[in-house]
């Protein structure tokens, strides 16, 4: 059974992702985001139930798609909100984008816009924790999509940590299309769970819009890993409400009866159904958290909108820790 | 770094004569005795298991031996053998550099850089700029480069500078036992991700190495010789064949300098102006394929910076714009050498 204090997080993050995402596309289309952005909304279940294991000590990789993995793992909204809109402020100063957003102080590795290639960083967040001998206190977790799932460095990654037993999740987000391309035609099998079989690995299918299996899932393969029996793959079956970027048109490649069917499932409404039902959580204390976050998104778009833009001069700074050739000079 | 250490202690200290591939391997030893989070990767490099006790076998003593003798003292955690997967294991390596471990990659061959290319170049080189400074990549890896030994096409190249040309990357390109013990040491010590290009040529080449620890700063180059007339600049192998090319020049009355660039990048570009400025003459003697190199940076350089210094073209040679052939005949053709220096430093002093 869940405590009520893990409950009402999970609902906060779920919550704080949809929003987050859907003011995010507000602010895109206004133009204060600076560039392409990939929303993950009606993905939330899938990093909330994961990262509810996790704490600052665990770290995670993420991808261009990556918002609902910064949040669910404790990255603040504002600096995200920022980072968007290419502000100082931001998580990165305004170097990474949406695309880019990191926080090492919480975890969280950077997402990652060539597709599955934080999947060996969460690889080797694994080892740092095996070679120090803190599993149990450290393991990682890569987050990809069904696209990444055909890529060369996945399955070389699975490989390594299978031989290697690190403590690592392989999640797969199956949101059913890499961008336009749906997976039923660019994935060889059925479920992608079952490549796990060529590494002698566990692969599991999971409800991804279900936060409960997620967490249960995601329960087994984390006690696994911090146990030090090895990774484990996930499957999370899911989907995103909006296209693959801020400006794609879903109703040229997919039906609008696919999208109602899957919203049916809306991982948030679900959870609200569930926990009144069984009275885990009252409906005033649901609109409670909903009205807490509204003001904390609300917050963040102005802290955004009235953060400054990166001096001029920090185009320079961090190329590397220590340069000798002033690179000022070498344009 | 201690200033007057730059480049090393010199030659008047303790130290004796050993092969470059002895001195290669016996920093890397130092370097693992040093830091207790330096471990090294790569492909074959504890050489084979025993299928019953599960033991490592050391058979190569790892590619061109530069491993031999490591995992039996340092264990199978810090001599870590991984399978034939480059972008796996440098992935994997990076993300362990991000998150607190100081790993060194073997790539065997130089040419297998670009099976882990993206990861090189998304990954290392880029995550502490895009992420705003907040993380580090300390990262070192090192292959063997260059042509002359049969290897063919695909086991021959020495494209340093497509790494070169990558911000956030660094690059050293020993010349000599020396040189290596002191770049390498370095290279495992700094916090940014380097690249060592080993050539194969000098892997089995003696010189003198100074039983003490030491580092050499990376982008500092350094004067294999002093001469007046013409500036020979060399870096890895080509520096050897610079040194040679002025011995020959000395017997014609022509008295070369030689720089050793040591680092490519970053590119101590206050060395070769310096020495342009006394000789007014330049030639750049570079492996690499001859498009966009690093003679080429170095011709753009001096043509910048040191343009009314100059009393001739400035002249490159380098490897034709060709793969690396195999046959000896067009080999020998294809790795620029002692006698191309010659004709080609002849040409421009006009006799």
């Amino acid at each position: 059974m869940i405590n009520e204090e893990k409950l009402i997080w999970m609902y906060q993050t779920m919550y704080r992702i949809r929003l987050f995402e859907e003011s995010m596309l507000e602010q895109t289309f206004k133009g204060n985001s600076m560039g392409v952005t990939h929303p993950s909304d009606g993905q939330e279940a899938v990093p909330t139930g994961i990262c509810a294991h996790l704490t600052d000590k665990d770290w995670i990789g993420s991808t261009h798609r990556g918002h609902g993995h910064c949040i669910a793992k404790g990255l603040e909204t504002d600096k995200m909100m920022a980072e968007i809109m290419g502000k100082f402020t931001g998580n990165c100063k305004g170097k990474g984008g949406s695309m880019h957003i990191a926080d090492f102080s919480k975890g969280m590795l950077g997402a990652n816009a060539i597709v599955g290639a934080s999947i060996p960083l969460a690889v080797g967040a694994a080892l740092t924790a095996k070679y120090q001998g803190k599993e149990k206190e450290s393991i990682g977790v890569a987050f990809f999509g069904d696209g990444a799932s055909s890529q060369g460095v996945l399955h070389e990654s699975m490989n390594l940590a299978s031989i290697w037993k690190l403590p690592v999740i392989f999640a797969c987000e199956n949101n059913q299309y890499a961008e336009a391309t749906p997976s039923w035609y660019a994935v060889s099998v059925e479920d992608i769970a079952d490549r796990a079989a060529s590494y002698n690995i566990p692969g599991v299918v999971v409800d991804g819009m279900d936060v409960f299996e997620v967490y249960e899932a995601a329960g087994e393969a984390v006690k696994r890993a911090r146990e030090g029996k090895g990774p484990t793959l996930l499957e999370l079956k899911t989907y995103r409400y909006h296209g693959h970027f801020h400006a794609d048109q879903t109703e040229k490649y997919r039906k609008i009866e696919e999208e109602k069917a899957w919203r049916k499932r809306d991982c948030i409404l679900s959870f609200e159904k569930k926990v009144t039902d069984q009275k885990l959580i009252s409906k005033t204390k649901l609109l409670s958290i909903r009205k807490e976050i509204e003001e904390e998104i609300g917050k963040a778009v102005d802290f955004g909108l009235s953060s400054p833009l990166p001096p001029e001069e920090t185009l320079y700074d961090d190329v590397y820790v220590n340069y000798p050739n002033d690179l000022r000079g070498l344009r | 770094m201690d200033k007057k250490n730059k480049l090393g202690p010199g030659f008047d200290v303790p130290g004796k004569e050993i092969r470059y591939r002895d001195a290669f391997n016996n920093t890397l030893r130092e370097e693992l005795e040093y830091d207790k989070n330096v471990f090294i990767v790569g492909e074959d490099i504890s050489g084979g298991f025993d299928k019953e006790t599960k033991e490592p076998l050391d058979a190569w003593g790892g590619p061109f031996a530069a491993t031999k003798g490591l995992v039996q003292d340092f264990g199978v955690n810090r001599i870590m053998d991984a399978p034939i997967s480059e972008a796996g294991f440098v992935g994997a390596a990076i993300g362990a550099a991000l998150t607190g471990l100081r790993p060194v990659v073997d790539l065997m061959y130089f040419d297998f850089t670009t099976i882990a290319f993206d990861q090189l170049l998304s990954n290392a080189a880029k995550s502490r700029y895009m992420f705003g400074g907040q993380t580090k990549v300390p990262l070192t890896l090192f292959a063997r480069s260059g042509g002359g030994t049969g290897h063919a096409a695909q086991h021959s190249s020495a494209f340093y500078s497509i790494l070169a040309h990558i911000p956030g990357l660094k690059v050293v390109v020993p010349s000599d036992a020396y040189s290596v013990k002191g770049l390498l040491s370095a290279a495992i010590r700094d916090d940014d991700p380097v690249f060592v290009v080993n050539d194969k040529k000098v892997i089995n080449m003696t010189s003198f190495v100074p039983d003490e620890n030491y580092q050499i700063e990376l982008g500092k180059g350094r004067y294999l010789k002093r001469g007046e007339d013409i500036t020979l600049v060399g870096m890895s192998y080509s520096s050897v064949v610079c040194l040679e090319a002025s011995e020959k020049l000395e017997k014609l009355g022509i008295s070369a300098e030689v720089v050793d660039l040591l680092s490519v990048s970053p590119l101590d570009h206050e060395i070769i102006i310096e020495s342009v400025k006394k000789t007014n003459r330049i030639v750049i003697v570079d492996e690499d394929n001859p498009i966009a190199s690093i003679a080429s940076e170095v011709a753009a350089i001096v043509s910048d910076k040191a343009f009314d210094y100059l009393d001739a073209p400035v002249k490159r040679v380098t490897a034709p714009h060709t793969p690396v052939p195999y046959s000896k005949g067009l080999e020998d053709v294809y790795v620029p050498d002692s006698n191309d220096v010659v004709s080609t430093v002849k040409s421009i002093l006009g006799n």
